[in-house]
């Protein structure tokens, strides 16, 4: 008895986001659209709520016979993840009230998928790993398609639908193999299992298993999803896309990888850096031609993705902390850019093509600067996170040997610095086409916010960044 | 030694039970059609049957030779092989499903653990002889009707699942002499009175409406009228059995009469005493054994020939349902009232009876 | 001996179905050999003394998945010789897939061989402890799984809010009956005394 109240406790994040979802959901259902501004308020009250248990309140341990692990962690990636969710269901609300289509649904479905992930970085064994993925991406195959009646954003949805479902199915093949070889689907007893020699079949299954998480955070060659995705999917919905899900997605590949294969690191190691000097060229190159800044933004997340599995491959304590950091960092500007685009529009048409931001440096100059600090920083110019983030990553992966690697990866920055400063010419230099909308209050806080961090804040920042991630990296148990 | 042990005589044994029970139920739904047409007839104040046999009471025996001799007409646009195997899975299915049921204390062809769980399966199983019948006749009144079958048919046993559960709980097992012998004691322990004595009396509000959901629900599962839109005739003709003629359309309609008659054995193991009269039965502790279960599946069939009565009296004075009201029924009453009834009958379990 | 025949019969037709499921030109029998398959393979379960998990698999997947598979690809319309001239277009990859996955599990197969784990562990017994399997699973289900029985939940309930969400459309111009209303009417409301002038219509 004691037993479930102490894992309770220790799961209250996820308890109370799905017991207030449920609430929700039949809030919702009684009183129909009317409630939409009720259920999106309490839901970003909660959110916000269960970030601060997350934070201060919730016991270190492992729950429910070892699926459930609560460490520092698991809280680090929980505060971002709510905050982030908070996020993304203020601009959902903003963008629903434009559209005329207050559906109270969205916001749980993000409450939803908000606790998917929350089960995800906690995750301690094969199956709570599943479970944690399904529910957040079930969630979040039907956000892409929340327009159904664009045909664009079905289009993403269901593309997203059908290749996550085949990365679940790999996924699932390689946990069973796993399970069939180590003999247990805990990440502990898979450790002690592969350090007694269990033989090639579970690294067979580590590869499958590498490969279906590889997609959730949008890796090449796993990639494909994610252009069309973002290009179809509502805005505000991709801002949400590029940031809690990919931190959940990074910080279960370390909880595998780090607490599940501590031993197998050479062999997982050839597999993550193959991932990630892929992804960093196709985020590169396949970002030179692409017109639709969404796109082009998808590429850049592909190849930011790239640097993460760089850092990770360190497979130190390091490693574990420039993920963290890089992370941490990645979701601020992505959030903040994308919610920069949902900001835009000309004449009521949203502007999401590199020719539609010509000359905004004089229509919309508070934008511009914004766009343009967060695609300097993207692009990784020295005080800016984006530089904070790449000089982490990179120094973990020297540190551990890897310079060969870190050099490509430096070379794929270059690169893509192209498409930033082509974006940031077309702004500051091109003449304007025409005035632009002056773009609704909630989405130019958030870009704002996210531009404030990028320029004076991150330093003071950082050094909180540092020191907490610290902490959650020396919870996956490693030197 | 016992012939049961060695495998041909256990082969044998079993052959002879099925065979036994096979004939009876044959036999059995003879009458019970013919009493079917009786009491609509009398409801209608006509005569009903009465030319063969006295009374009129060998008339399904005249039907049945009739269907039996006549042509088999398969349409020429027809998937054969579907449409032929289509009212053979009917019929086997509402035969198979006989197995489990029993008669009187160890008086069943197959005693198992998931006796309800069993039955539930094999009539969830009941909607592909008719979704096929309907596909297979490539013609469109019988393809609506298939349609209309399939959503009825899995929504209503949703429902009907869960007042199973709420049975389940009461007795604490799925095994079907089990539940039975679970009422054993009066009619106070019938499971539609809250089974189990005075105590769990009060559970009644649950367990009355309970029944009568699962009465109607069957009346669904079943297609029977005020249900039984897939074969309605002003609106499909014959619905899914419009193109058979002939001995497949009679095994459908076999098929049909032995899924009532099913369900209504099964309503009575369920809720009401099974095989046990409404007075206590101790005065028959001293008779032999094969008195005592004569005894017992006389009390069980009687109690089966009242909820056909019942349900041939719905068929008389009920007016056919429309769709759209089926559809509110099944997910809008039943559904919650079921889903709520397993709650409050699981907290009782727990919190008043003990739990096991 | 005769569970041992069962159990060739019943996995030689759970094959041989599964292989038809593939092979069937018409959706429609591919459908209904699913079903076949799903079938034996309950029966597979009964042999080895699950009988909860066999029901479970015709109740959940013959009784109501299949049945609504079923539904969607009789309402489709199909041209089946244009479905079978993409078939050898992707025969090459399909094959591919499928031969990686088989080597696979041959290969798993034979470490499985070789370690002897198929000896070293024996059939666990179906009803372990005295316990018929529907209260082992019970058991363990409500306790040591809540956790995940409970998450597992969430999902479904993410799948329901997802199909109300992207199918569920309020039509304005749709009657709709309220029986509450039609219940709560009186002689009062519904009728109206005219008096009517000769030579002059109502105005309604």
């Amino acid at each position: 008895m004691n037993n479930i109240t102490d894992s309770l406790r220790m799961a209250h994040p996820e308890v109370i986001l799905s017991a207030v979802t449920i609430l929700l959901t039949a809030i919702g259902a009684f009183a129909g659209r009317k409630a939409s501004l009720v259920v999106s308020a309490l839901a970003v009250i909660s959110l916000i709520g269960v970030a601060v248990i997350a934070a201060i309140g919730v016991p270190v341990g492992i729950a429910f016979g070892g699926s459930f692990i609560s460490d520092a962690a698991a809280s680090y990636a929980k505060v971002g993840i709510y905050l982030m969710s908070a996020v993304a269901v203020i601009l959902g609300y903003g963008w629903l009230g434009r559209l005329s289509a207050r559906q109270f649904e969205y916001p749980l479905l993000i409450l939803l998928a908000a606790t998917g992930m929350g089960i995800m970085v906690s995750a301690g064994d094969l199956i709570s790993l599943y479970i944690g993925i399904e529910l957040q991406s079930l969630a979040l195959y039907v956000l892409a398609a929340f327009r159904r009646d664009d045909p664009k954003a079905s289009e993403a949805g269901l593309k997203y639908f059908v290749l996550g479902a085949l990365s679940s199915g790999l996924l699932l093949y390689g946990a069973s193999l796993i399970y069939g070889f180590a003999g247990s689907t805990h990440f502990d007893v898979i450790a002690a299992a592969v350090k007694a020699g269990t033989g090639t079949g579970v690294l067979f299954g580590l590869v499958f298993l590498i490969c279906g998480l590889a997609f959730k955070v949008s890796a090449a060659p796993f990639h494909m999803w994610t252009p069309d995705v973002y290009e179809g999917a509502p805005t505000p919905v991709v801002a949400f896309f590029t940031a809690a899900p990919k931190l959940a997605a990074m910080v279960l590949i370390l909880r595998v990888l780090y607490t599940g294969f501590p031993d197998n690191i050479e062999q997982w190691r050839q597999i993550i850096l193959l991932i990630a000097i892929v992804s960093v060229g196709v985020g590169a190159f396949a970002g030179l031609v692409q017109s639709n800044i969404k796109r082009l933004l998808a590429y850049s997340s592909i190849a930011n993705m790239g640097y993460v599995l760089i850092g990770l491959s360190a497979g130190n304590h390091e490693g574990a902390q420039a993920v963290l950091i890089f992370m941490s960092l990645y979701m601020i500007d992505a959030t903040g850019f994308f919610a920069a685009l949902t900001a835009l529009s000309r004449g009521g048409k949203p502007m999401e093509t590199i020719a539609d931001m010509a000359g905004l440096s004089r229509t919309n100059p508070a934008m511009a600067i914004t766009i343009t600090l967060l695609a300097f920083s993207a692009m990784g110019i020295p005080p800016l996170p984006g530089f904070w983030g790449k000089f982490y990553v990179f120094k973990a992966a020297i540190d551990a040997g890897q310079w060969p690697i870190a050099v490509a990866g430096l070379v794929g920055s270059v690169v893509a610095a192209f498409y930033y400063l082509r974006l940031v010419k077309v702004m500051w230099l091109d003449d304007s086409p025409g005035a632009v909308d002056k773009g609704p209050l909630d989405a130019r806080i958030v870009a704002f916010a996210s531009a404030l961090f990028a320029f004076p804040l991150v330093m003071i920042g950082l050094t909180w960044i540092e020191h907490y991630s610290g902490y959650a990296a020396d919870a996956f148990g490693l030197l | 030694m016992d012939p049961t042990l060695t495998p041909i005589g256990w082969f044998l044994w079993t052959l002879l039970y099925v065979l036994i029970v096979l004939m009876g139920v044959m036999i059995s739904l003879a009458f019970l059609l013919w009493g079917d047409r009786k009491v609509w007839a009398g409801v209608q104040m006509r005569k009903g049957p009465n030319v063969v046999g006295p009374f009129g009471l060998f008339q399904s025996f005249a039907d049945f030779i009739k269907f039996f001799v006549k042509e088999v007409i398969i349409p020429s646009s027809a998937d054969k092989f579907v449409f032929l195997l289509a009212p053979l899975i009917s019929f086997t299915l509402a035969f198979g499903a006989w197995a489990v049921i029993p008669f009187a204390p160890g008086w069943v062809v197959s005693n198992i653990n998931v006796g309800v769980l069993y039955l539930f399966a094999i009539s969830s199983l009941g909607v592909y002889g008719i979704i096929m019948g309907g596909w297979a006749s490539n013609s469109k009144y019988p393809f609506l009707g298939a349609l209309r079958s399939a959503a009825q048919m899995v929504s209503y046993e949703v429902s009907i699942g869960f007042v199973i559960i709420t049975v389940i709980l009461l007795a604490g097992t799925m095994n079907l002499t089990g539940i039975v012998e679970a009422q054993n004691g009066g009619i106070w322990h019938w499971n539609f009175l809250g089974g189990g004595g005075l105590k769990n009396l009060p559970l009644v509000v649950i367990m009355v409406p309970m029944t009568v959901i699962f009465f109607i629900s069957f009346l669904a599962e079943t297609n029977r009228p005020p249900f039984d839109l897939p074969e309605a005739e002003s609106e499909l003709v014959a619905g899914y059995q419009v193109e058979y003629s002939s001995t497949p359309y009679l095994l459908f309609m076999i098929g049909e009469y032995a899924n009532i008659v099913l369900m209504c054995a099964l309503i009575n193991l369920l809720f009401l005493g099974g095989w046990h009269a409404p007075w206590p039965e101790g005065f028959t502790a001293g008779w032999p054994d094969l008195a005592r279960n004569f005894y017992f599946l006389l009390i069980f069939i009687i109690k089966i020939v009242f909820m056909f009565f019942m349900v041939a009296m719905a068929k008389a004075i009920v007016p056919r349902y429309r769709y759209d009201q089926l559809m509110r029924l099944g997910w809008k009453v039943f559904l919650p009232i079921s889903l709520v009834s397993v709650v409050v009958v699981a907290a009782w379990r727990v919190f008043v009876t003990g739990a096991v | 001996m005769i569970q041992a025949l069962a159990f060739y019969v019943m996995a030689a037709v759970t094959v041989l179905a599964a292989l038809a499921v593939v092979g069937a030109r018409n959706p429609v029998h591919s459908v209904l050999f699913l079903i076949t398959a799903f079938f034996s393979a309950a029966g597979l379960f009964v042999l080895l003394g699950a009988e909860f998990l066999a029901m479970l698999l015709v109740v959940v997947y013959v009784g109501a998945v299949a049945v609504l598979f079923l539904f969607v690809v009789m309402m489709l319309d199909i041209d089946f010789a244009k479905l079978k001239a993409g078939f050898a277009q992707y025969l090459p990859i399909g094959g591919l897939v499928g031969g990686i996955l088989a080597t696979e599990m041959i290969l798993v197969a034979l470490a499985v061989g070789r370690e002897g784990a198929a000896a070293k562990n024996a059939l666990p017994d179906a009803n372990a402890g005295g316990a018929s399997n529907i209260e082992a699973i019970g058991q363990v289900l409500y306790t040591d799984y809540s956790y995940f029985f409970e998450a597992a939940g969430l999902i479904l309930l993410v799948a329901m809010i997802g199909a109300i969400v992207l199918t569920l459309r309020h039509k304005p111009h749709v009657k709709r009956q309220d029986i509450g209303a039609q219940v709560a009417r009186t002689p009062k409301k519904g009728m109206e005394v005219v008096q009517i002038k000769p030579g002059s219509g109502v105005e309604l």
